[in-house]
């Protein structure tokens, strides 16, 4: 299975380098003659409402977010760790601080946050730039709600009776750090991140209506997937539901793909 | 044991009330009729309140109403009305000459955006009984268009005890939930009978569920909970076509245009250079010509709009000059006019004569598919001639705020609302000095020979009285902002709306309200099946 699911990442990921050469046309190509087609010979996923080929666009929204989101997810979840297991680790006031801090991240809005973001960014961003700082931003923004599952997860070990224990047994806060703290907080870590990839694709997507997120006419996997609402009124299910078909192989692949759950003790 | 049974004779016979549904938007601001100023108030005044005299939607000429005629005199100063003799208010207090007089008292005490159209600078209308049935209004200047002010001035009580709940329109508030709807009932004092000489109206009830969510009303719609939707985007009309035809409506092309400007303003906080394009005709003309509006129209809009022309849309019958033509799409006289005036193509794109990338981002409101469209169709379509697009979509009230108080924009795209068939509606919008002179807001002064131009057409035709030459000097405001393309005009949209197979005798009309304009002589048929979408 995890052959597999290798095979698959990697199969993606050169369809994703070498997109442009395996469909008919550019992504922001308007076909203004065939708009909304039906898959067929000359566009396999058929054309949006601007007759823009939906195949190209959908690999081309998957390089964007199947790279940005992963990168976001893991800048995001190593801010968690790192303020998670330290409030667990140090507890006190440092502890509190954290807290204090996670319970803020959660309590204010985020869009207001990304408001004030896109008030003092520039108007005249290219959509790549665009696209970017949004994922960034989301990376700087969402670690708070992983950190307080890792503090809890590292408090819940340490008063565990391997860790005690180890510390019984006369080894060192590194190594009880290193050897037996991390490999087991490494599922709940793993978790959190195959959890926040399709969250911050879809985050993405929504962030269209603070203008931020991707910009026309570059696509992106969030905003592929926002036109599944059209799924009702439109005969062409296989181009609307492909982007949701890809992000569901792609997050189970990384599922199969990752190390396993168990953590050596 | 028979007084029993007739209370059950009587129960199982009595008819439920024939109740006409609608959504409103946004939650009216007042019931009062001269302090409504946005749309939710001034659905309720409109099938509430009684004027002297209507505009009629379909032909878009006045009609008498509670004046049986008047007469115009001093030039078109003054107006003599001669009223109906018998008619009475809601609550049964007799409409007389008197309450004419109050009611025009009331716009001189009131200060309400209605009411200002109604002034001019301090000085109001003054409205005095020269009759037993008889009332003379003498406005202070010659007042051009004064008709469509009278079909929107709501006739007050001076005597009724209710105030200005009292009303002379077919229906009256008779229920009010904040936030979530308000009924109006029957007015059974309305004076207006049908063909065959019966009482109007002819539902019991119209209920105006207050309801912001436009998917939630259209899926109410189809379930035949809500009967009309006045007004809906082409996405919805087309998937509703589709699932219901007989209940969508085309009433043709709308006074309403989706536009595109650039920023003039001196005080932006924008590059020189790119001011210095944006100020020059020719490029804003370059540009304009290499748009391809039939697409715009065919694709963004769905079919379901023509080509834009000039400020005055083809659905304006009276007003739109019918000399102009939409721009046709012809990008490479555009480049070629771009090149005389110092640009140059090279092949990563267009550079000014500074060696500047012609490159600027356009903003519109987010969530509008329409709009993001249309955008992205500009961007492709200008893409043609080297100039990169960047597309901003933006919550609105920062799009608000860029546009109309930090100018820190570029370009914007946006659609303006026009529910006013005569040019002097558009006074705010032509006038240099006017707040919603969007490209160059608030000028001391005309900046431009063209500007000031516009300001002495707009300002002269204000003060003709004669239609043919009104008409003349606002067909050279239209050919000069075609020339000058301060606005690019990209489509005028069709007015689409819904109506319910159960509904009867709906007039579907270009002008506001585009659905309910005769709700008195609206029928729901079916009974048994839709009074009970409640």
């Amino acid at each position: 299975m995890k052959r597999l699911a290798a095979g698959l990442l990697i199969a993606l990921a050169l369809a994703m380098v070498a997109g442009q050469f395996l469909v008919p046309a550019r992504y922001d190509q308007q076909f203004r003659e065939s708009t909304d087609a039906l898959p067929g010979g000359d566009h396999p996923l058929g054309t949006d409402e601007l007759g823009r080929d939906r195949a190209a666009r959908l690999l081309a929204g998957a390089r964007v977010s199947l790279l940005l989101a992963p990168a976001a997810s893991v800048l995001a979840i190593a801010l968690a760790a790192m303020l998670g297991l330290s409030a667990g680790w140090f507890g006190g006031w440092w502890d509190r601080v954290v807290t204090t801090l996670i319970d803020l991240m959660i309590s204010v809005p985020i869009f207001l946050v990304l408001i004030t973001a896109r008030a003092v960014l520039p108007l005249n961003v290219s959509p790549i730039s665009s696209v970017m700082i949004t994922f960034l931003l989301l990376g700087l923004l969402g670690w708070a709600g992983s950190a307080r599952v890792i503090r809890g997860a590292c408090q819940t070990h340490l008063n565990s009776d391997y860790i005690l224990r180890a510390l019984a047994s006369g080894s060192s806060r590194t190594r009880i750090l290193l050897v037996h703290l991390l490999p087991n907080l490494w599922p709940v870590l793993r978790t959190q991140f195959i959890l926040a990839v399709p969250g911050f694709i879809l985050d993405e997507a929504n962030l269209s209506l603070l203008g931020l997120g991707v910009a026309e006419p570059l696509p992106s996997l969030g905003s592929l997937l926002k036109e599944l609402t059209h799924l009702p009124s439109s005969a062409n299910w296989v181009g609307l539901a492909a982007p949701a078909l890809l992000l569901a192989i792609t997050v189970g692949a990384f599922e199969f793909l990752l190390p396993p759950k168990e953590g050596a003790s | 044991m028979k007084f029993l049974i007739l209370l059950m004779a009587g129960t199982l016979l009595a008819a439920d009330p024939v109740i006409l549904k609608m959504c409103l938007r946004s939650e009216p601001k007042t019931f009062h009729p001269l302090k409504a100023d946005e749309e939710a108030s001034e659905t309720v005044r409109f099938l509430t309140a009684g004027t002297l005299l209507k505009i009629n939607r379909k032909t878009q000429l006045p009609e008498p109403s509670l004046a049986a005629k008047w007469k115009t005199a001093d030039g078109g100063k003054t107006v003599k009305f001669e009223l109906r003799e018998g008619l009475q208010f809601s609550d049964g207090t007799p409409f007389t000459a008197e309450d004419v007089v109050y009611t025009f008292q009331q716009v001189a005490a009131i200060r309400s955006g209605f009411t200002d159209s109604l002034r001019q600078g301090e000085a109001t209308p003054v409205a005095t009984v020269t009759g037993k049935h008889e009332v003379t209004v003498r406005f202070a200047e010659l007042t051009p268009g004064w008709e469509r002010l009278i079909d929107g001035l709501g006739m007050m009580s001076a005597k009724s005890p209710l105030g200005e709940k009292a009303v002379m329109g077919a229906f009256m508030v008779a229920d009010h939930k904040p936030g979530q709807y308000i009924a109006l009932g029957r007015n059974p004092h309305y004076w207006v009978r049908d063909a065959q000489g019966k009482a109007l109206p002819k539902v019991d009830q119209i209920r105006l569920d207050i309801t912001a969510n436009r998917d939630l009303e259209v899926l109410r719609f189809k379930r035949g909970e809500v009967h009309m939707i006045n007004k809906v985007e082409p996405d919805i009309y087309q998937a509703l076509a589709t699932q219901m035809p007989e209940a969508v409506r085309n009433a043709g092309v709308s006074f309403e245009s989706e536009q595109l400007w650039f920023n003039q303003a001196g005080k932006a906080p924008i590059p020189a250079y790119k001011l210095e394009w944006f100020r020059s005709p020719v490029f804003r003309r370059a540009v304009s010509e290499s748009i391809q509006r039939a697409d715009l129209a065919k694709i963004a809009m769905k079919g379901l709009a023509v080509p834009g022309v000039g400020p005055v849309s083809p659905g304006n019958t009276v007003w739109f000059n019918q000399k102009l033509t939409a721009d046709v799409y012809a990008p490479t006289v555009a480049l070629e006019k771009l090149k005389k005036a110092g640009f140059q193509k090279k092949s990563d794109g267009l550079y000014d004569a500074g060696g500047h990338r012609v490159e600027f981002s356009i903003v519109t409101n987010a969530g509008n598919k329409t709009r993001e469209r249309l955008a992205a169709m500009i961007q492709a379509d200008l893409g043609e001639i080297g100039i990169r697009v960047n597309m901003v979509t933006l919550d609105f009230p920062s799009l608000l705020e860029r546009i109309t108080r930090g100018f820190n924009y570029e370009a914007c795209l946006l659609g303006f609302t026009n529910v006013d068939q005569d040019p002097n509606g558009q006074m705010n919008v032509w006038l240099s000095s006017g707040a919603t002179h969007a490209w160059s807001p608030n000028q001391a002064k005309p900046e431009t020979a063209w500007e000031a131009e516009i300001d002495k057409l707009m300002k002269a035709q204000a003060r003709t009285v004669v239609l043919a030459k009104r008409k003349e000097m606002f067909d050279r405001v239209q050919a000069i902002v075609h020339e000058q393309a301060p606005f690019l005009y990209l489509v005028h949209k069709n007015v689409l709306t819904a109506v319910h197979p159960s509904v009867r005798n709906s007039l579907v009309t270009v002008l506001f309200p585009h659905v309910f304009s005769n709700a008195e002589q609206i029928e729901l048929q079916g009974l048994g099946t839709y009074r009970t979408a409640r």
